[in-house]
């Protein structure tokens, strides 16, 4: 690879419609140069469609995308000059892999010499050099992602666009080409678009993720602070695993409020809050909670029995029958357990005042 | 569990050492159609070619006759021209055809399939003359072409070589389309998405992607058609007027005409063997299965 130049990317009020069917609605967005953006949600969240409209097979009913601040909404995808990985890979099954990673070289009028030298990089960078003359068929699903990653790379694409790379292999394999997707962003540091409705996936490669549901951008952020401080009931659900509080608003202070849920009483830390009377919903991770031994106390409490649990390995996952906040689950480490989880045992949940996070209802945030 | 499902066990259980094996009485049933296609069909055929070697004397004197006459050379080479020239043309027409086919939705696919299959429902007879009607010095093509100033003269158009080769051209675009379209409908539309969004033009990634990937369809339409082709009988005999003879009619010139049995049971066997020899060399290229429908 010769000397990154990387990208920005920025969509303007980008919509799409199919006939009345609204697949993306008004997205606006960007991505600054050498940053992995992942776009994350769930099936018919319009995902996909706003990758094939930065890569030019959709045209978008309303809206802009710009490259470095020019725009190329207009831009045939053979001219926009991006590397994409599509799903499945789409590997050329006629071609040996050195024919698939030199296509875009060959497209391009490269001379012979150059492609080899090129296709050769390429290859190097993604381990396959042993592979060259095998065709695809030939290759594991692993490899065949490789290959398709390094005919993406070869032509030093202004922006590499990823359609759910990773999506037809197995669980560790996953993992492991994760970890290879990651380092290969930063080796070549490149702008990184990709697409997925895995959201662990989201969270380990992304510098950023755009969480989308039903075609609109509902949250954009880093991973932490999107899962740390989700805005939306949908965001904190679709990220992770959540509990969710339903009270009442009593009091509200400086550095917090104090909620009412039946006869039970919450504390809730931060700075924004509705007014007293209002109704408020609170995100609460599994993982944040804790269980009460003896006379241990917490800002927050509430007692229940386990209604359910399950043996994860690492930890055991509770659900916890509340009175006044329905079922609760608990991530309890497995390793030292304070206590052996079993149906009916009477159990009381802590968690810290800044635990949970209060969020907005789906309609209210539109 | 109903009562039948108790039997099944006993009855799909191995029997005894004598036994026929297990799928026997499936091949006992394609008995009568097997015996029947021997004895009314293949016998008889075997016993028509082996007159190539009886009459008029014993020997391989009416083989002599392919190195020797040039009447008989004349056939060959006319069939053979004709018969290439025919499925060249089909096969650029199918391809067209079959390509549109291809990417069009399944709801227009079907009409389109529809058009493609309806001739093959209509009489080969019918549509020569079909042909020859509209191909005639007096036809509607001709009136016209006249009509509008373009020719002075009508063009002779039929009862010759090209008036052969477009009535077998219409017969043999259908059987192009078969194949190709079969071929065609295994690609990937996303290979030629990737071939776009990697750089290629619209024309690049048609030939360095589709073209090679419909390679198979096209090879197996071509020898398809051509095969096909070489024993056309009523077509040439009807827009040919007689004056372009091909290998068909000119066996039939000499068995019922000339009454010379040996000559007509010869060419009829140098077609047979041209035919199964084809069949047999690009067995090796193409799946033959797929080229006749049996899946893949």
């Amino acid at each position: 690879m010769s000397a990154p130049v990387a990208h920005a990317l920025e969509l303007r009020g980008l919509s799409k419609r199919y006939g009345s069917f609204i697949a993306v609605d008004a997205v606006s967005l960007r991505v600054d140069r050498g940053q992995f953006l992942t776009l994350l949600g769930p099936s018919g969240s319009g995902k996909t469609t706003i990758l094939m409209a930065i890569a030019g097979f959709v045209a978008p009913s309303e809206g802009a995308v710009l490259l470095d601040g020019a725009d190329i909404t207009g831009l045939s995808p053979e001219r926009r000059d991006f590397g994409m990985v599509f799903q499945g890979y789409a590997l050329f099954p006629h071609m040996t892999v050195a024919e698939n990673v030199a296509f875009p070289l060959r497209v391009r009028g490269l001379s012979r010499a150059d492609r080899d030298a090129r296709v050769r990089g390429a290859l190097d960078l993604v381990q396959l050099a042993a592979f060259a003359g095998r065709r695809p068929s030939q290759l594991s699903g692993g490899q065949q992602q490789r290959v398709a990653l390094a005919r993406a790379l070869v032509f030093d694409p202004a922006l590499l666009l990823l359609d759910e790379p990773l999506s037809a292999l197995d669980k560790k394999l996953r993992a492991e080409l994760q970890d290879e997707l990651k380092a290969l962003h930063r080796r070549v540091g490149r702008t990184f678009v990709n697409v997925t409705h895995d959201q662990e996936e989201a969270l380990s490669l992304s510098d950023q993720v755009a969480i989308l549901n039903h075609g609109r951008l509902v949250q954009m952020g880093a991973p932490e602070a999107l899962y740390e401080r989700p805005r939306t009931r949908f965001v904190a659900d679709f990220l992770g695993k959540s509990n969710f509080l339903q009270g009442t608003v009593r009091e509200v202070g400086a550095t917090g409020m104090a909620l009412q849920a039946g006869a039970t009483r919450l504390v809730q830390a931060g700075a924004a809050h509705p007014a007293p009377g209002r109704p408020a919903l609170l995100s609460l991770r599994p993982e944040k909670i804790g269980l009460l031994a003896g006379a241990e106390t917490a800002e927050n409490e509430v007692a229940g029995t386990i209604a359910s649990w399950a043996y994860l390995g690492a930890g055991y996952s509770l659900s916890v029958r509340t009175a006044d906040l329905g079922e609760i689950r608990v991530a309890l480490p497995a390793w030292r357990a304070p206590i052996a989880p079993r149906e009916g045992l009477p159990v009381r949940l802590g968690w810290a005042a800044d635990a949970a996070v209060p969020v907005l209802e789906d309609a209210d945030a539109a | 569990m109903p009562p039948d499902a108790v039997a099944l066990p006993a009855a799909a259980a191995p029997r005894a050492g004598w036994a026929l094996p297990r799928d026997a009485g499936w091949w006992a049933l394609l008995l009568p159609a097997f015996l029947l296609m021997s004895v009314i069909y293949v016998a008889p055929i075997l016993q028509v070619l082996a007159i190539s070697v009886t009459e008029p004397t014993t020997g391989l004197g009416n083989y002599e006759r392919l190195f020797t006459s040039i009447g008989v050379q004349r056939v060959i080479g006319t069939t053979l021209r004709i018969c290439a020239v025919t499925t060249v043309i089909a096969l650029l027409l199918g391809y067209a055809l079959a390509y549109v086919v291809a990417l069009a939705s399944p709801r227009a696919q079907r009409w389109w399939l529809l058009g493609v299959l309806l001739p093959l429902w209509i009489s080969v007879l019918v549509r020569a003359f079909a042909w020859v009607t509209l191909l005639r010095r007096q036809g509607l093509v001709n009136q016209g072409l006249q009509g509008l100033g373009l020719i002075d003269e009508p063009l002779a158009l039929v009862w010759n070589e090209f008036g052969i080769v477009v009535g077998m051209v219409h017969y043999m675009v259908p059987y192009a389309v078969l194949p190709m379209l079969a071929a065609m409908r295994e690609i990937d539309p996303r290979l030629l998405a990737a071939a776009r969004g990697l750089g290629a033009s619209r024309l690049m990634a048609f030939a360095r992607v589709f073209l090679p990937l419909s390679a198979p369809g096209l090879v197996a339409a071509g020898v398809l058609v051509f095969i096909f082709s070489l024993g056309f009988y009523i077509t040439p005999a009807i827009l040919g007027g007689g004056k372009t003879l091909m290998a068909a009619e000119w066996i039939k010139l000499q068995i019922l005409d000339l009454v010379r049995w040996g000559m007509g049971a010869m060419l009829a066997t140098v077609v047979v063997v041209a035919i199964l020899t084809t069949l047999a060399v690009f067995s090796r290229v193409v799946n033959l299965r797929r080229l006749f429908g049996g899946g893949h």
